[in-house]
């Protein structure tokens, strides 16, 4: 039986589809047959951070109208086994994804696959509704600054009132928190909610904390996701993650501000 | 953190502020997602057009208010009516 995750978050720009790629990584990385589906019709970018975005011939939009079918336009990535990626459409309008389309086009997903990522648009309108309408999970992607916190609320209240789940009265879609962009000596300074804060206000478990780190960034500009940079601290919080998700018990890593030598701490600089 | 950070004393904890901030916001907007779903206001309105063939009301004197008590929920509608000279005369 396959599960559908949502990767959401309601504001843009605090890192979710870093965050589906690397976690879909993560899971074909430890054997699972994994497709990641970019929901955002009309900015797709899932492609650009998968590195993927010369092969893109066919797109979910084409499924969905049946101009094309499934195995045309799913992309397989080269460095992972088990994953394959589905493109968003650049050219056409987020009224595109039909429910009907869009649970028909899962349906067949599910045949062959164990996970099904799905990368949420920014924002509450027809594309994030879409994307995270069938979910089983999902993963709330907030970085420690109020308006990001305040819209994880949002679209947690949307999870638990307008999913498949909630309208069919299923047992809820499985929330999991993801705390990205974390600055540990920031949050110990009092200048960034700390973890505990974010939990404190969300009330949902805890799945994995990124810190900030410039591998993010090296890894966007590359197209290979952070996770396959595991000497950095962000690909190794992404494994950590997906390992926790599997239901390993894993204590939460680059929570604590790294000590300093004397020098760099007499001097500034972090 | 600086030399100059030493001497500092960390008076200025702006993430104390954006918690307490938060805690506010969020729960009044739990609030009002429970205690009014999406379709509160369209009933309102088209109450407020029923009643006004018979009676002029205006938008104050419809109070339209959703209860969740153990397993159902409760409607409670409640219609003010104007005193009798200011009613229009019957059809």
């Amino acid at each position: 039986m396959a599960t559908v995750i949502v990767v959401t978050s309601g504001k843009g720009g605090v890192g979710k589809t870093t965050t589906s790629a690397s976690f879909a990584v993560g899971l074909a990385q430890r054997g699972y047959r994994t497709a990641v589906i970019d929901f955002d019709v009309g900015l797709r970018n899932l492609d650009l951070i998968m590195g993927c975005e010369r092969r893109v011939v066919y797109d979910f939009v084409n499924v969905i109208n049946s101009e094309a079918n499934l195995n045309q336009a799913l992309i397989r990535d080269k460095r992972v086994e088990n994953l394959y990626i589905l493109p968003a459409s650049q050219t056409r309008d987020k009224e595109a994804l039909t429910k009907e389309g869009v649970e028909r086009v899962l349906g067949e997903l599910r045949e062959s696959f164990e996970y099904i990522v799905c990368d949420s648009p920014a924002g509450i309108e027809r594309g994030a509704l879409m994307a995270l309408y069938f979910a089983d999970e999902a993963l709330v992607v907030t970085n420690p600054e109020v308006s990001s916190v305040r819209d994880s609320d949002r679209i947690l209240g949307i999870l638990a009132s307008r999913s498949r789940r909630a309208e069919q009265g299923d047992p809820p879609v499985q929330e999991h928190l993801v705390l990205a962009r974390y600055a540990p000596e920031r949050a110990h300074r009092g200048d960034m909610l700390s973890v505990e804060d974010v939990l404190e206000i969300l009330g949902i478990p805890l799945l994995g904390v990124i810190p900030e780190s410039p591998a993010v960034l090296q890894s966007s500009n590359a197209g290979v996701p952070v996770i396959l940079d595991d000497g950095s601290e962000a690909g190794a919080a992404y494994g950590d993650l997906v390992d926790r998700f599997l239901g390993k018990n894993l204590p939460h890593r680059f929570l604590t501000a790294q000590k300093k030598g004397f020098l760099k701490r007499l001097f500034g600089g972090s | 953190m600086g030399l100059f950070d030493y001497f500092r004393s960390p008076q200025n904890k702006s993430a104390a502020l954006a918690k307490e901030r938060l805690q506010i916001i969020v729960a009044h907007e739990r609030g009002s997602r429970r205690s009014s779903p999406d379709y509160l206001p369209a009933l309102k309105k088209e109450l407020l057009e029923v009643v006004r063939k018979y009676v002029p009301i205006d938008q104050s004197q419809v109070k339209v208010h959703l209860d969740r008590e153990g397993g159902y929920e409760v409607l409670e509608l409640n219609i003010t009516l104007p005193d009798d000279e200011q009613r229009a005369p019957p059809h």
